[in-house]
């Protein structure tokens, strides 16, 4: 996902000579072709979130479109006051490309796992959040960034993570999209963001083995939130699970859940969260164990839905 | 003995204020005594430092802000932004009536600027540490496009202690930004009381030379100087500038001036309001 997304950034500085591509002490000889082709357009700057961020506004100021590419943790706890005040107020279109979404940096330690992230970013005023789910997504959402007018935050996945949206076409931001559909008349209905959507896709289908109609709807953009999709889907819902790869403060279980209790007042499914704890992270290992740990595997979601619909 | 900081800077020379800088301060106070607030020493050390910018050096349209060719000029020390407001008011970017409306709920000049509602502010500051990186992406996009603008950051002593000013600096270098000039408005004190005390800058020009700036230090009150320096800019082929304006706290109200009190006021006893015009009448 992260090859595909930079790739994406060379593609669209070909095709638009207002994209311009910044880093923070990256891998060496990243994106060598970018630079090589439109030197001007490319750079890698040094260890210096707060500044590059401003960079970033000063260019967007003039009309350029920077993506700035580094660790998730670091562009997002380092230089918050630069994102929120030169980024979100100023309401530039700025992309920050976030290495390591959630627990991908596992065995680094909680200095460079992104666990609060989407929280922190969905709070600011214009800044969308968009996690996709696969390499695949990642492509059509890159070719829909370049025109969207505001700043985004872009949570990438490990990378080699399965193809769950094949057969989808194009991307729109705010757009939730229906991975898998069901009867809709007291379904269950499993809503995620990120790679926590194919552990749903498989949750859903030891769950359908069962007898139950499951629907998976993908939220790639947290924010802005696809609020009618969602609703009407969880009217029909009996149960809604929302899992994330993310604290269970702030993140996308939080936004599905004020909006539901804003517009099914009364009429609500029975909700649960699946999610983060307000811990950092214990262990060491890999993205799955950490997951594991945590409780966000295809598993876990399965056994919630068991759970609370008394079937075990 | 470690001598007083604030006596030190009373003893340094600067240049008396002239019926233009007076003039504009009055504006100031309008302002000040309209919102019943405001940064008053702050301001009052960055007058001279904006008017020459405004009155000679800057290339800019007031009836078109955002024309593409001009110098940029951000005020990274957006709590000095009546300083601001005064000058874009008497260039015409809008009506000086609006001044005495500071601060107020339907106001759109606030207690600090913002882009996007104030004709002719660059960039919205106040949180401090921001405007010379935003001054290095907008000194970039100049070169990168061909053109011969330059950027002006205007930057207060007590707001370069943030960290991220010096992540800028070495940046600015770097690119070879000769297209940039970095101004500090040195008044020698900061809110909590002398620079010297609280978080010591010296030496300062070494700082931002070893940082790789072309750097001059000027009186930050003499109108002569100041041109002299700023119209220089670019003074060093591929090196970005640094101008370091030693100015006076509170300068022109005689009561204030120097003193870390004068910072910012939030009540302006109504008593006072005589005396500030007082101190700034014409001879």
């Amino acid at each position: 996902m992260r090859r595909t997304c930079l790739n994406m950034v060379y593609e669209l500085a070909q095709r638009d000579d207002r994209v311009v591509f910044i880093g923070s002490d990256l891998s060496p000889g990243l994106l060598s072709d970018m630079q090589t082709q439109f030197p001007d357009r490319y750079f890698m700057e040094g260890i210096a979130e707060a500044h590059t961020i401003g960079m970033a506004a000063g260019l967007a100021m003039d009309g350029y479109i920077p993506y700035v590419n580094t660790i998730a943790t670091f562009i997002t706890r380092r230089c918050y006051e630069q994102v929120a005040v030169d980024l979100c107020m100023h309401d530039l279109p700025v992309r920050l490309i976030a290495n390591g979404g959630g627990y991908v940096y596992a065995p680094l330690g909680p200095t460079h796992q992104a666990t609060e992230d989407i929280a922190i970013m969905r709070a600011l005023p214009n800044m969308a959040v968009v996690c996709p789910a696969d390499a695949d997504e990642m492509t059509r959402f890159m070719n829909a960034s370049l025109d969207w007018p505001h700043p985004i935050y872009i949570r990438m996945a490990k990378g080699g993570d399965p193809i769950v949206t094949a057969g989808q076409t194009g991307f729109e931001i705010g757009k939730g999209v229906l991975l898998r559909d069901a009867a809709g008349s007291d379904s269950v209905l499993l809503v995620s963001t990120g790679v926590t959507t194919t552990r749903c896709l498989a949750a859903a289908e030891a769950l359908a083995a069962r007898g139950l109609a499951v629907r998976v709807l993908h939220l790639p953009t947290v924010k802005p939130l696809d609020q009618d999709m969602l609703t009407d889907l969880a009217a029909e819902a009996q149960l809604l699970v929302t899992v994330e790869e993310h604290s269970l403060i702030g993140g996308l279980g939080s936004a599905v859940s004020d909006c539901l209790i804003d517009r099914l007042e009364g009429r609500l499914p029975k909700i649960r969260k699946l999610g983060i704890p307000d811990i950092f992270a214990k262990a060491y290992g890999g993205q799955d164990d950490l997951m594991h740990d945590v409780g966000i595997q295809a598993p876990h979601i399965v056994e919630m839905v068991e759970q609370t619909l008394g079937l075990n | 003995m470690t001598a007083d900081p604030i006596a030190l800077a009373r003893s340094l020379p600067a240049a008396p204020l002239d019926a233009r800088s007076r003039y504009l301060r009055r504006l100031t106070v309008d302002a000040l005594i309209g919102g019943e607030r405001g940064h008053i020493g702050s301001t009052m050390s960055l007058i001279e430092i904006l008017r020459v910018l405004y009155d000679s050096v800057l290339n800019y349209r007031a009836d078109e802000p955002d024309w593409a060719e001009r110098d940029r000029c951000v005020l990274s020390k957006g709590h000095g932004c009546l300083a601001l407001y005064a000058l874009l008011a008497d260039k015409g970017f809008f009506d000086p009536a609006a001044l005495t409306d500071f601060c107020r709920h339907h106001s759109f000049l606030g207690g600090h600027p913002e882009r996007g509602k104030i004709p002719g502010v660059e960039a919205s500051t106040g949180a401090l540490g921001h405007g010379l990186s935003l001054g290095v992406g907008m000194a970039l996009a100049q070169r990168m496009r061909g053109r011969s603008a330059r950027v002006f950051v205007v930057m207060g002593d007590g707001e370069i202690n943030e960290g991220s000013v010096w992540e800028a600096a070495m940046n600015a270098a770097k690119h070879r930004l000769d297209n940039l000039v970095a101004i500090v408005d040195y008044n020698k004190i900061q809110s909590a009381g002398a620079t010297a005390v609280i978080q010591d800058l010296e030496p300062l020009g070494d700082k931002w030379r070893a940082f790789g700036f072309e750097t001059q230090e000027v009186d930050g009150h003499d109108i002569t100087a100041l041109e002299q320096v700023f119209s220089a800019a670019p003074s060093a082929d591929g090196k970005p500038t640094a101008v370091i304006c030693h100015t006076v706290k509170g300068k022109g109200i005689p009561f204030a001036e120097h003193d870390p009190s004068w910072h910012h006021k939030s009540k302006l006893p109504v008593d006072v309001h005589a005396d500030l015009y007082a101190a700034l009448e014409d001879n």
